[in-house]
């Protein structure tokens, strides 16, 4: 079996994802190598999950009873847990939504409904970048059309980074937000955060960073990234679906009006008018997503006890092994980085002619799972002139047999439809 | 699922290329970006060509060289009843044993019965079919539909 330098025990962590054991067609040893889409969960989670339902299920912030205070306290401790593992100086910064698609969506809508200074207007422009996925572009096309504002975005280099050799173009006086990805979810790139939240800071633009690819790879530090807001999902770091987060820096929360209106989020209400609870609350209308949140803050310990800096040094060694191995299958082409240097574990290829759905149904046969399309990040496939791309992603408890076995499946598809 | 007559209709398609037609429809899958342009040449009562021209995967390109092959020189009603039959062995969800009846009809199409299997690939499959029914309306639609296909 091939050693690197770096790896995490994935024996032993294995054993903690019940699903891994799963054989598919015909007796087939599952290979997981779509973990960019989501990641699996850790018995761990699921034993929290069914013991919140267990024994402690209720709605929270009202009633007084045993288990709405329980539910309540769990509840707010995973926002606690979350707080921790970002590093953000306060608690009340973060607000749980459903994904990471609703936390922008609720940044682009604060940001059109605000006033000054914030305000976006057909006198402003809002900047993004060609990597985007889906969820940070429709919202700002949104945003850009209900209020006139221009839509401007950073194009892509031929080997995958951010062109940003005309950013005091991209980025000027009229630019309202910064919208980026930390971690492409086609490409794997890894982008600049300083140069970019520099200039933004220069103008006096907010930035707002997907951490999508990032939250569940490495560790993450909303002081440090100078972001004003970061968003990102539950389900890709060993929690469940239907839990994102949105961090925001304090003042800014307390300035920006509300989006989502509803129980929970108020302070008093007339039938003339309301006032709002204070942020996060005032951002998280109506029965909010309680088990799942109970759920990603089991995910942290989990990812706590290993050690995000020991997951960024298992995936690198892992992306430099599969980088070299997927190079050496004839006609692969990588799109995105073809080093391991500043990029995720998220890596997207063409195989000569041959369709990704073609090249995943194939490997799918063989129990590989791998994701085709465009990955939500359409874009990307025309600005490089191909329709789709077949992507392997790993996690922590990805191993090097794996890029082999995914390796050795893609000279099978190159026989079958050679 | 890739039976050897859809891989030899994906390596020697039928058919392809863009002809004369009376209408021309353009047909994307927006989940893995397949996408077909097709014309229909339709003399009144026969199926005089069906040109295509589209990238995609081995299912959705075999499927609309078979789709020519079955379908040029056909009365329009013995195309329509091919066209229902094989939607009806798509949306089968794997199900549907082809009898000989069903088999007389669809001819090369049957071996797109293990497709069926997989709801993700059942609208490549179907992608260049919904295309031509899509054509064939415009066709029969009269004077109005015309004016929209300059093909």
């Amino acid at each position: 079996m091939t050693q690197l330098p770096g790896l995490l025990d994935t024996e032993a962590l294995r054993k903690d994802f019940p699903i891994l054991d799963r054989v598919v067609h015909d007796g087939k040893k599952l290979v997981y190598l779509d973990n960019a889409a989501t990641s699996q969960t850790p018995r761990q989670v699921l034993d929290v999950l069914s013991e919140y339902y267990e024994q402690h299920n209720a709605n929270v912030h009202r009633g007084v009873h045993v288990l709405a205070e329980e539910a309540t306290a769990l509840y707010e401790g995973a926002r606690d847990k979350v707080a921790e593992f970002i590093n953000a100086p306060s608690r009340d910064e973060v607000i749980f939504t459903k994904n990471a698609s609703e936390s922008l969506n609720l940044v682009a809508n604060m940001l059109g409904w605000a006033d000054e200074p914030y305000r976006v207007d057909s006198d402003t422009e809002i900047v993004i970048t060609e990597m985007e996925h889906h969820s940070n572009i429709v919202p700002w096309q949104l945003l850009a059309q209900r209020t006139g504002a221009k839509l401007k975005w950073f194009g892509l280099t031929d080997d995958g980074r951010l062109d940003l050799s005309n950013i005091d173009e991209v980025i000027t006086e009229k630019t309202k937000i910064v919208s980026f990805v930390l971690v492409s979810n086609i490409l794997g790139t890894q982008n600049p955060v300083e140069a970019i939240v520099r200039r933004a800071q220069q103008v006096g633009a907010l930035v707002c960073i997907d951490a999508s690819q990032a939250a569940p790879h490495m560790p993450l530090d909303v002081q440090a990234l100078q972001a004003d807001f970061v968003a990102f999902t539950g389900h890709k770091m060993c929690g469940p679906t239907g839990i994102g987060v949105l961090w925001g820096r304090q003042e800014l929360l307390e300035d920006l009006p509300p989006f989502l209106g509803g129980g929970e989020m108020i302070e008093t209400v007339s039938m003339h008018s309301s006032t709002y609870a204070p942020a996060p609350h005032k951002f998280e209308a109506g029965t909010p997503p309680v088990s799942q949140a109970i759920g990603l803050g089991a995910a942290i310990d989990y990812l706590n006890a290993i050690g995000m800096e020991k997951i960024l040094a298992h995936e690198h060694a892992l992306t430099e092994y599969a980088v070299k191995r997927l190079l050496e299958v004839p006609d692969l082409r990588i799109i995105g980085p073809t080093t391991a240097e500043e990029r995720g574990a998220a890596i997207s290829f063409t195989l000569g002619d041959i369709h990704p759905h073609d090249v995943g149904q194939v490997l799918d046969e063989q129990g590989i799972a791998v994701r085709v399309g465009h990955h939500c990040a359409r874009p990307v496939c025309l600005r490089y002139g191909i329709p789709a791309t077949t992507r392997a992603s790993f996690y922590l408890y990805s191993t090097p047999a794996e890029i082999d076995a995914l390796v050795d499946g893609l000279e099978h598809v190159r026989n079958f439809f050679g | 699922m890739y039976q050897e007559v859809i891989l030899d209709h994906y390596k020697n398609p039928h058919g392809r290329g863009l002809r004369d037609g009376d209408a021309e429809v353009h047909h994307v899958n927006p989940t893995c970006g397949d996408e077909i342009t097709l014309r229909v040449k339709y003399d009144g009562t026969k199926i005089e060509d069906v040109s295509y021209e589209g990238q995609g995967c081995s299912i959705s390109q075999a499927s609309a060289s078979v789709l020519n092959e079955l379908l040029v020189g056909k009365e329009f009603s013995d195309a329509r009843k091919i066209q229902e039959t094989f939607l009806e062995l798509m949306q089968s969800k794997g199900k549907l044993e082809p009898d000989d009846a069903m088999e007389d009809i669809l001819e090369d199409a049957v071996a797109f019965a293990g497709v069926s299997k997989y709801p993700a690939r059942v609208k490549c499959a179907l992608l260049s079919w919904m295309a031509w029914k899509d054509a064939t309306a415009q066709v029969l639609g009269g004077a109005d539909a015309e004016k929209e296909t300059t093909a």
